[in-house]
């Protein structure tokens, strides 16, 4: 199969080789070669990946996704709001808002759930860094995987009935509708649109690449060769946990984490605990938690911290053990 | 002319601020710039995913920094 990025690697190897001389068995060419190469890969794949999602965004809003999912209860509503949640992107601080929104309006806690564990898990800066790096696969399984995280955790609040524990006022706000009607766009407004987030995008996260691919970079060049096997291998048991004990309160942008987990994926870190990581670093973080804490009670959060911290460590034993 | 920032208070929101106050300046128009942090009055416009713009009432952005060009839009319409 041809590889189209080979004339990334032959630029890569070009740059590192030829124009900066340095030695082709060395640690310091590894690890340059690595980085010239993972920047241009991940960049492109960036530009690609959110142009696409941003383009079929325009045919979403928050708005109507809320209607969509008003009053609807079942697993397959958990599905289409995880769905929606992965291609619509928030900052953590409008997760209050859109929770208060959701739920005021009707749709039932467990699938607003749903929606704001995916979204944060699957964001296609994230899936096209882990295309370029540890391939298509792998970026797969972490997108089914974001999307099982927020059905089956997102079912399982919803299960427990824990509409109480929402903190009171939430059920008092009357949420308005926006006063301009969104209008529907045509392709030129679609194609600007998308555009602008490539540039709002990747404008804001290049630096985060960098360091991430650097970080990579000098692992890959310079730690021995199945050092991660040795201590983080499958047939340590303690590894998955540990990784997502490390990864939920971590407050690091993931596409910083990506380059290095592959880096350590090459040193022979196993690849159910690699993706393990990966989806506690995105799905939950301490910022996030504390912004929760304006509208759950303690029970509730405890509640969503656990289940999906579980469900992870899970997925991680199962992706060690059949893949 | 009043505009109205809603936003719960991360850097989105501030850098909103900045570029309305940075157009305002050098187009000259007077308005009031007020900074709504409150989550019922950001719902109340129907408002979901933050930083979002309200010019007199009417709800212009939501969801990103507005880079100038929108913002001088806005003020002059």
């Amino acid at each position: 199969m041809v590889d189209i990025f080979y004339p990334l690697q032959w630029i890569a190897d070009k740059v590192t080789y030829e124009i900066l001389r340095i030695g082709p068995d060395t640690h310091l060419g590894a690890s340059v070669d690595f980085i010239i190469y993972e920047v241009m890969k991940i960049l492109i794949l960036l530009v690609a990946m959110i142009f696409v999602v941003s383009y079929i965004r325009t045919y979403i809003t928050p708005e109507k996704t809320r209607k969509a999912l008003e009053g609807k209860k079942g697993l397959q509503y958990h599905l289409l709001a995880s769905l929606l949640g992965a291609i619509t992107p928030f900052c953590s601080c409008s997760a209050v808002p859109i929770f208060i929104g959701f739920l005021e309006a009707g749709v039932p806690l467990g699938v607003t759930f749903s929606f704001l564990i995916a979204s944060p898990l699957v964001n296609e800066a994230a899936v096209a860094a882990l295309w370029a790096t540890i391939g298509l696969k792998a970026t797969l399984i972490y997108v089914v995987s974001g999307i099982f995280l927020g059905v089956f955790n997102g079912y399982v609040i919803g299960l427990l009935k824990m509409e109480k524990c929402v903190a009171d006022f939430v059920y008092n706000i009357k949420v308005g509708d926006p006063t301009k009607k969104p209008k529907e766009l045509n392709i030129k407004e679609r194609t600007d649109f998308a555009f602008d987030s490539v540039k709002d995008i990747v404008g804001r996260v290049w630096i985060y690449v960098i360091i991430g691919v650097a970080l990579g970079g000098i692992f890959h060049g310079y730690a021995p060769e199945g050092i991660l096997a040795k201590y983080a291998g499958k047939d340590n048991l303690f590894a998955v946990p540990i990784a997502v004990l490390i990864g939920v309160p971590l407050y690091s942008n993931v596409i910083t984490m990506i380059p290095i987990v592959e880096s350590l994926m090459e040193k022979g870190l196993p690849v159910g605990t690699a993706l393990a990581f990966l989806m506690s670093v995105s799905g939950i973080s301490l910022p996030e938690i504390i912004i929760l804490k304006k509208v759950l009670k303690n029970k509730l959060i405890g509640v969503f911290v656990l289940t999906i911290t579980a469900s992870i460590i899970f997925l991680g034993y199962l992706f060690n053990i059949i893949l | 002319m009043k505009i109205e920032i809603l936003g719960t208070g991360c850097s989105k929101c501030n850098k909103t601020k900045e570029v309305i106050e940075k157009v305002l300046k050098s187009t000259g128009v007077k308005a009031e710039v007020v900074k709504v942090e409150d989550i019922e009055t950001i719902l109340k416009y129907g408002v979901m995913i933050t930083p979002a713009v309200v010019v007199d009432g009417d709800v212009n952005i939501a969801g990103k920094v507005p880079d100038e060009k929108e913002v001088r839009k806005w003020i002059t319409e």
